[in-house]
């Protein structure tokens, strides 16, 4: 059905509207996404998005996959944040499991998590300003992103695949160093979302390119299965953070910004908004991180360090288990939800007490908000929709899994 | 605290039931699923988080289908498992949840469950001419002939591929 209406073979005027093809490889869909235009003059009538381009079946790779294994494939989802699914994931799995992380590593999965959130956020608001025509801002905060990433290789050795959390903890300890850098990056930080503000928030141009599209209602948007920023702008303050605390979030002081019409200057403003409560969030973490272990103290979970692994014999044995026979998992099913920079990240396991999940899940927070594309663009135009596809913040990677 | 409601409002529909870490699950027939979808929206469901399988090839009702719910009011999560045959249709949600539309298509393409009603059950992550259901547990983790090179015509450079 689809095949039909490839825009390469019908892209003639045909009566009165003609087929546009938007992707696979286009600089707009920020990924291999693609989307079939049916346009009456410049007004889009019909919008077909198809997907599966990035389709790599990290579902069914999971099954095959041991419960620790899994996580690298975690950083693919959402690479823009790749650390949020680590530690979504490893939730996950300690739901399952039925244990609490020490303190320590709960407080560096929470500035892990905003630092990602921060990124991913500039990424979004940035790379929407450029297609819309702003690039200057887009340069501003592009220099702030970097730095995360500086951060993240400091921490973890990666800038995008970082791998970061273990279950029942973390991979390690945060270097010398990393605090320090984290400090000197936040006012630097501030600063250019100041920057950013000026140049868009009262700029007339955005306005006009912004306000008024992609307006969703309320009732809508939960109808469609919105979570994350683009349910906050539409005037729904549903933030897993506040609502279902998880890592200690309830004991940290931050707003949940809240918008009114859901249209792509909302978007915007919620995201610059949590942008500034993200660092406030870091502020708190770095003020409170006490020192201590980052992994649990159960050798059945964690795996020995490897000078024990060489002088004594249990934990030769744990490490043997652990890597050969994996961990002993409860039988049972669990949805464990957090709050990703797109919305509700969702990972839903049934074990049957296996080395591997029987089934891993992934619920990707952008499906949901993709699928209501063709309904927010109708009757817009093209320039319009790709405003709206960068301020839903589609990234192929979560979407296609 | 809603399935105790379901009990007292929709007798003999929750067929089994059981709490793991917190989350609570039910199991229920087909027949009675709408009607409970119907009592779930009313009472402050509105938001269908998640619609997934999980193939069971052993069991004679194959497919569990699991839906997700969220309360946004009281922050509440319920799990809704139906177990259907293989071959066997699903009543449609897309009519109360517009967010159902790519999620069945997805588990329509990935379990090849059809959804009865659905206004346009085609394939959501595969292509079209896709041979078998990817997350089927007899479908082989290396895809297969997963570009359908055998006994298939391109439907371009005149039927014929390479």
């Amino acid at each position: 059905m689809i095949l039909d209406s490839i825009a390469l073979s019908r892209q003639q005027v045909d009566g009165d509207t003609m087929i546009v093809n938007l992707g696979p490889s286009h600089p707009t869909t920020h990924g291999t996404l693609r989307i079939i235009m049916e346009l009456s003059g410049e007004t889009i009538v019909k919008s077909t998005p198809e997907m599966g381009y990035l389709h790599r079946g990290v579902e069914k790779l999971g099954e095959s996959l041991s419960y620790q294994q899994f996580i690298p494939l975690t950083d693919r989802l959402n690479y823009c944040s790749s650390i949020m699914n680590n530690v979504g994931y490893t939730h996950a799995v300690e739901k399952l499991l039925g244990i609490e992380i020490p303190k320590r590593a709960q407080q560096i999965r929470v500035l892990m998590s905003e630092l990602a959130r921060l990124g991913d956020h500039i990424v979004c608001v940035g790379v929407n300003a450029v297609d819309i025509g702003a690039f200057t801002a887009f340069l501003y905060i592009w220099k702030q992103r970097e730095t995360i990433y500086d951060l993240f290789e400091m921490a973890t050795g990666q800038r995008l695949h970082t791998s970061f959390t273990r279950i029942g903890g973390l991979f390690r300890d945060v270097p010398e160093g990393f605090v320090p850098a984290t400090e000197r990056f936040l006012p630097e930080c501030e600063a250019a979302i100041d920057e950013l503000e000026k140049l868009l928030t009262h700029n007339p141009i955005w306005h006009d390119r912004t306000k008024g599209i992609g307006v969703i209602s309320a009732e809508d948007a939960v109808n469609w299965g919105y979570t994350g920023p683009c349910l906050r702008a539409a005037g729904v303050p549903q933030d897993l953070r506040k609502a279902q605390p998880y890592l200690g979030y309830e004991t940290y002081d931050f707003d949940i910004p809240v918008g009114t019409t859901g249209d792509v200057f909302d978007r915007y403003l919620v995201r610059v908004e949590e942008m500034r409560q993200s660092i406030r969030i870091i502020r708190q973490v770095l003020a409170r991180l006490e020192p201590g272990p980052v992994n649990v103290d159960d050798p059945k979970i964690t795996l020995p360090t490897k000078d024990k692994v060489y002088t004594r014999m249990e934990s030769l044995i744990h490490h043997f288990k652990l890597i050969m026979h994996g961990m002993e998992m409860p039988v049972g099913e669990v949805y464990s939800a957090t709050e990703a920079a797109n919305g509700e990240l969702g990972f839903y396991l049934v074990s049957d007490g296996g080395k591997n999940p029987y089934r891993i899940r992934v619920r990707p927070p952008c499906l949901p908000i993709f699928s209501s594309f063709h309904e927010q663009v109708k009757g817009f135009m093209i320039a319009d929709a790709v405003a709206v596809l960068g301020a839903m913040n589609v990234i192929a990677g979560e979407l296609d899994r | 605290m809603i399935i105790e409601h379901i009990d007292a409002e929709l007798p003999g529909t929750v067929t089994d039931r059981h709490a793991f870490r917190g989350d609570q699950t039910i199991v229920v027939a087909k027949a009675s699923f709408l009607p409970l979808v119907d009592f779930l929206y009313r009472e402050g469901f509105q938001l269908l988080v998640d619609i997934t399988a999980v193939d069971w090839p052993e069991r004679e009702q194959r497919f569990d289908v699991v839906y997700h719910w969220l309360n946004l009011a009281s922050q509440e999560r319920l799990r809704v498992k139906v177990a259907v045959a293989d071959g066997e249709a699903m009543p449609s949600l897309t009519s109360h949840f517009k967010t159902a539309d790519w999620f069945e298509r997805e588990v329509f393409d990935l379990f090849g469950i059809p959804f009865e009603g659905h206004p346009n059950l085609t394939r959501l992550l595969t292509w079209q001419d896709f041979p078998g259901h990817a997350l089927r547990k007899d479908f082989p983790l290396d895809g297969g002939d997963a570009f359908c090179m055998e006994g298939c015509t391109a439907p371009y450079n005149n039927g014929e591929r390479g």
